[in-house]
């Protein structure tokens, strides 16, 4: 039976294809023959055919009469027909016969309002002999109706497809699909669901029908509705977007405020006033030019702030405490700054402003203010602040430094002037050089004796040189000497005190190495350092580097030495004493307790033996007696013993061999191979992305709050108790609202 | 003397009431969990190890039928109502969340082979061997009356199925022929007919509303257009289809429930191949039924199992069967999503929980959070072998174990043998046919 019902099915296969090849070629073609059917449908009867001379008879009589007169067809007509006709059977003269086209073209030749084109067709048409093919079979045209109802429906169905995919895609998709938003609904809703229904309510609302007054009383006016609909949500996002933008601008200008409010610095707030002022002054001119009365008023306001300060000279020193503060300022230059500090104040609110009104008067005026009750001294000290020393205006003018170098330069030339390599040399260079040989020689009195005169002697060479123009600038270099030395010994007290702070806590920590031992290795860290003759920062920095090694606790140390030398009596701490005795109680007792453990050479030792372990081994495969003789006290011969000794090949570098203090076990365990991953999983394409999926946590111990939410989302999440209907077209509706708005966008960014 | 204190913002760890969680400080500095992968990999298998111990599926069991459950219909509008039809024409409505039958009458003479509730729920639709339809009020009849349908066709022979348009009063029988009706009428508005002689089951598309799919007896699924005078394709299989489900997510997709034990999901615009094979069932599977997320859908098969299957999963996630289940004839998949009704020969029907090891009832939100992160982990981890054994442990009544691993000892031998026919054959001379190329005999235009 099924064997039979295959062969039917093959049949049916070969048949179907085979209309597949007809219909699916030319499924237009069908058309056409349709098309030419139709056309042909009025010609179909015309065929080749004696003519009758009844007929033409009829004919030549028909032209006669349209000749003559009118309404002679009519007549006609009706003659032939009861020519034809007989009385006992209907039988027309033209049965049997087939009408020919000529017959009904024939007198179109004659007629006039013809075109030469249509009369050429026709004539073709007459000449083609083609017989129009017989009419598809029910079950063809029948397929070929199937065939195109499904093409029109999966063509319809693939809209879907997009809707489909995304879902598909989508991180969570939420059941039902179109919820309503939860929440509380708009009050005008649920009004307008209300109706009156009780015999009071209806009175009620009779009344107030007849007194014209809102039945489902609006919430809200038109216009607010208006507003609320003119906003949509997106809009709305819109602007929530910008205001949160314009806080965020103004509170990093606030910040900003704030942080310029705490700089300390005077000079930098010295700018910032000018800066000020100058804007200031700019826009009070402008505004001069366009609103004047503005610009008196700011005047007038001004002016009164210095006729207050002028009538309550509260910054001018006759206050207790600017007294006080000029009896100090003699020998203080802190009370002295203070003073002028305070002067200044008074100047800049006395002062008046500079507008074209009143400038001689602003003169006199500031002749008035500089005329003031401050002793003398106090303003000489300014003067000279200012003029006689420009070092102590506190930047060093680059227009002094270089008067000063050509000076030297100038001089020295006349001097001598075989040194022309130092000419030719600028003077920082010589300055640098100046500072190098100092810092070194201080270094070289502090390291050793015998190298210090070794250096003496090269600085002896460098110092004849530049003897002469230290004399030169003793000035500006005893300035920068001064500094440099404070610097120096700032580097020595430093160095001091980490030394002692060394100390302490290796005293602390009670590391156990003798302090000669500590010296000796001290000295072997110097030992190579110093014959090198670094420039002198560098030592520093080595000693206090191989220092700072040992200040941290080296646990080898520590632990495994420690259980040996508890007896050692402990260094001078600096800590006290019932601190010192409770440390000391503690660590004790883990001393005690951890006694026999001597956890870090055991760990080495393990290490070794896996070192061991893996490397590679002499195996002897040498078999005695096979081959030679063999027996009790016979060793197999040499040669043998060579032949068969193999050596097997080194194993790759253990990954452990450059981490002292991990093992790393390159076997395969069987246990743990139990739980891993054997063959990588279907949709992965590379370890590496698997074991990425793998490598990242998921749980709130190792991520926060809200990255555990998002990442243990559900992929689909259903409503407890809610009918989750099919798909409907709106999806669709929708997710070409969304792909449009999404192209719009695009085309726009 | 120093002494050293350590300052903390009383605010960071102090709880504002006593029913507050305790706060725990962390620090997510990733070097310091080195063993993150191992702890979340223990907390994994445990989590696995849970759901198992949890998976107790079965729910409830509605008896009261005198002959086997033929077919069941979901109500449209009402989630604890479900109607039945038995093999003697009795047709039972339940109350599922009172697990009790609110209402029988006697619809048919002989099985009642087809019901569909109306899209709005306020009647439903019967087919029975009787060659009648019958169309009936969903509210049970006052005191005194007679239970009587609202409305009776006569027709010409047996009908075997029916459905129900998705939002129009247009419904379709399927029985010698396919016919559409309309509810105001009656003789058909349209039949479809094409050289066959017996329609099993038609269901329309819930997406695409116009569309129709029907399973014939001459092992074709034969897709229509209610809009078009005639059939638009059907595919022949090597066996015959026994009903058919639309995705009712996925407007193109549709999955048939084959007497050769598999399932075949197909993509209705390219039939000549389907896109899934779903293979598992050890005997013919009788019924199938989408669930609503269109995301899995649910078989039962003659060898008295029922099997949830991914959409796209070869294999199925879970199997359901009791001692006292016969042979499962019908199956539904509730309309939220959450439980599983299944009628079978013994007369009775039963109610599972879509997914076993699911709480029912409301969660906390604690509860909630703790679920939804054992559920990534086990899918993260779901690869790892130990996980997935116990994942994958299902304990299978001994006949249908031991035919499962007959038919891979069989499936085998016939691979072997093919395998070496073309290895003693002229190269390409026996060419390789995919699974799922090998169930499709033809596609008729």
């Amino acid at each position: 039976m099924a064997k039979v019902s295959k062969k039917k099915a093959s049949k049916k296969k070969t048949r179907s294809g085979g209309a597949e090849q007809s219909n699916e070629g030319h499924p237009d073609v069908v058309y056409d023959d349709e098309k030419e059917e139709d056309a042909t449908d009025e010609d179909i009867t015309v065929e080749d055919e004696d003519e009758h001379d009844e007929r033409k008879r009829q004919k030549l009589l028909e032209a006669i009469g349209t000749l003559s007169g009118k309404r002679k067809k009519t007549l006609g007509e009706r003659s032939e027909a009861a020519v034809h006709m007989s009385e006992f059977t209907v039988n027309a003269e033209g049965e049997g016969d087939k009408v020919d086209l000529s017959d009904l073209i024939g007198s179109i030749a004659k007629t006039p309002g013809l075109s030469g084109k249509s009369k050429k067709r026709l004539k073709n048409l007459e000449q083609s002999r083609k017989t129009i093919e017989c009419p598809l079979s029910k079950q063809e045209s029948e397929r070929i109706r199937r065939d195109l109802a499904f093409q029109k429906v999966s063509k319809e169905v693939s809209h879907w497809k997009s809707v489909i995919r995304q879902n598909e895609r989508a991180e969570q998709l939420v059941f039902p699909l179109n919820q309503e938003p939860s929440g509380p609904k708009p009050i005008e809703r649920v009004v307008m669901g209300w109706k009156a229904q009780t015999p009071l309510e209806q009175e009620v609302f009779t009344l107030l029908s007849a007194n014209k007054q809102p039945i489902n009383d609006p919430i809200l006016t038109p216009t607010e509705e208006a507003s609320m609909k003119a906003m949509s949500l997106e809009e709305a996002k819109v602007r929530r977007a910008e205001l949160q933008k314009v806080r965020a601008l103004q509170s990093y200008y606030e910040a900003k405020a704030r942080r310029q409010k705490k700089i300390k610095s005077k000079k930098y707030h010295k700018v910032l006033n000018k800066a000020k002022s100058k804007d200031f002054q700019k826009q009070f001119d402008e505004m001069v030019k366009r609103d004047p009365a503005a610009a008196l008023e700011e005047l007038n306001k001004m002016e009164m702030a210095r006729m207050q300060e002028r009538m309550s000279l509260k910054h001018q020193n006759s206050s207790k405490w600017a007294r006080s503060k000029a009896i100090m300022a003699k020998y203080d230059e802190g009370a002295r700054k203070a003073i002028q500090q305070q002067l200044e104040v008074n100047k800049d609110l006395t002062q008046k402003l500079v507008t074209s009104l009143n400038k001689e008067e602003e003169e006199t005026m500031e002749e008035d203010g500089n005329a003031d009750v401050v002793p003398d001294f106090v303003n000489d000290a300014e003067q000279g602040l200012d003029f006689s020393n420009p070092w102590m205006t506190g930047k060093l003018s680059q227009d002094c430094v270089e008067k000063e170098t050509s000076n030297a330069v100038t001089i020295r030339a006349e001097e001598n002037v075989a040194e022309e390599e130092e000419v030719e040399e600028t003077e920082e260079e010589v300055l640098l050089r100046e500072f190098d040989s100092r810092r070194k020689r201080r270094q070289a009195q502090e390291a050793d004796v015998a190298v210090i005169l070794m250096e003496e002697e090269e600085e002896e060479e460098n110092k004849d040189a530049s003897d002469k123009e230290e004399e030169e600038l003793s000035e500006f270099t005893s300035l920068f000497k001064g500094i440099a030395e404070g610097c120096g010994e700032a580097d020595t007290a430093a160095e001091l005190e980490k030394e002692l702070k060394i100390r302490c806590l290796e005293d602390e920590e009670l590391l156990t190495q003798d302090k000669e031992a500590e010296e000796e290795e001290e000295a072997t860290d110097k030992g190579p350092v110093v014959p090198q003759h670094p420039p002198a920062t560098e030592n520093g920095q080595k000693t206090g580097k191989s220092r700072k090694r040992r200040k941290g606790i080296e646990l080898k140390q520590v632990l495994t030495k420690g259980a040996q030398v508890l007896q050692v009596p402990f260094a001078p701490t600096i800590e006290d004493a019932e601190d010192s005795e409770g440390k000391l109680d503690q660590r004790g007792l883990i001393k005690e307790a951890f006694a026999g453990d001597d956890i870090i050479s055991d760990f080495l030792k393990e290490k070794r033996k896996q070192e061991d372990a893996g490397k590679p081994k002499v195996v002897d495969l040498t078999l005695p007696g096979w081959g030679e003789w063999g027996g009790g006290g016979l060793q197999p011969s040499c040669r043998k013993r060579k032949k068969f000794r193999r050596k097997m090949t080194p194993l790759p570098p253990r990954k452990d061999q450059h981490l002292p203090g991990v093992i790393i076990s390159e076997k395969r365990s069987s246990s743990i191979r139990l739980h891993q991953v054997n063959a990588l999983p279907f949709p992965f394409e590379s370890p590496s992305v698997f074991e990425n999926t793998i490598r990242s946590a998921l749980g709130r111990t190792w991520n926060t709050e809200r990255t555990v939410k998002k990442v243990t989302k559900p992929k689909v999440v259903t409503k407890l108790g809610a009918i989750i209907e099919p798909m409907t077209r709106e999806e669709l509706v929708k997710d070409k609202n969304r792909a449009s708005a999404g192209s719009s966008s695009s085309v726009k960014s | 003397m120093k002494v050293k204190v350590i300052a903390r913002n009383p605010d960071d760890y102090v709880r504002e009431t006593k029913l507050d969680i305790q706060r725990v400080p962390r620090n997510y500095d990733p070097s310091l969990h080195p063993f993150e992968v191992s702890r979340e990999y223990t907390r994994a298998l445990n989590a696995t190890k849970l759901e198992r111990v949890f998976a107790k599926p079965f729910v409830a069991s509605l008896d009261g039928h005198r002959d086997g459950v033929n077919c069941m219909a979901k109500h449209a509008k009402s989630l604890s109502t479900l109607l039945s039809g038995s093999c003697d024409g009795e047709v039972k409505v339940w109350n599922l969340s009172k697990h009790e039958c609110v209402r029988t009458f006697q619809a048919h003479e002989g099985f009642v082979r087809g019901m569909v509730v109306r899209y709005c729920g306020a009647s439903f639709f019967t087919v029975g061997d009787d060659k009648t339809i019958k169309q009936w009020k969903m509210e049970s009849p006052g005191y005194g009356e007679e239970e009587e349908p609202i409305n009776t066709i006569l027709g010409k022979t047996v009908y075997t199925g029916l459905d129900h348009h998705q939002n129009d009063p247009v419904f379709a029988t399927c029985g010698q022929q396919v016919d559409i009706w309309d509810e105001q009428r009656s003789s058909p508005i349209r039949s479809f007919t094409w050289g066959v002689d017996s329609f099993s089951s038609v269901h329309f598309n819930p997406v695409e509303t116009e569309l129709l799919a029907s399973c014939a007896s001459d092992r074709s699924i034969v897709l229509y257009d209610m809009r078009e005078s005639t059939p638009l394709k059907k595919v022949i299989m090597t066996m015959r289809s026994n009903t058919l489900s639309w995705n009712p997510m996925e407007a193109y997709y549709f999955t048939c429930a084959n007497e050769d034990y598999n399932l075949y999901t197909y993509d209705m615009r390219y039939l000549a191949k389907p896109i899934m094979v779903h293979m598992d069932h050890v005997s013919a599977v009788l019924d199938v039924d989408y669930a609503p997320t269109g995301k899995e859908f649910v078989s039962a098969s003659f060898d008295k199992t029922i099997r949830i299957f991914a959409k796209d999963g070869g294999h199925s996630r879970e199997v359901y069967h009791t001692k006292r289940m016969q042979h499962v004839i019908c199956i539904k998949w509730s309309a939220d999503n959450k439980y599983i009704l299944s009628g079978s020969d013994e007369m009775n029907i039963r109610l599972w929980k879509a997914n076993a090891a699911e709480k029912l009832g409301v969660l906390a939100p604690r509860e909630r959070e703790a679920a939804n992160y054992s559920q990534k982990l086990k899918e993260k981890f779901q690869h790892h072998p130990q996980i997935r054994r116990i994942a994958r442990h299902r304990h299978l009544p001994k006949t249908i174990y031991h035919q499962t691993k007959e038919l891979r000892i069989m499936k085998e031998a016939r691979r072997r043998k093919e395998r070496n026919v073309r290895k003693h054959s002229k190269p390409g001379s026996v060419p390789v046919v995919s699974e799922k190329e090998k169930h499709v005999v033809t596609v008729v235009k």
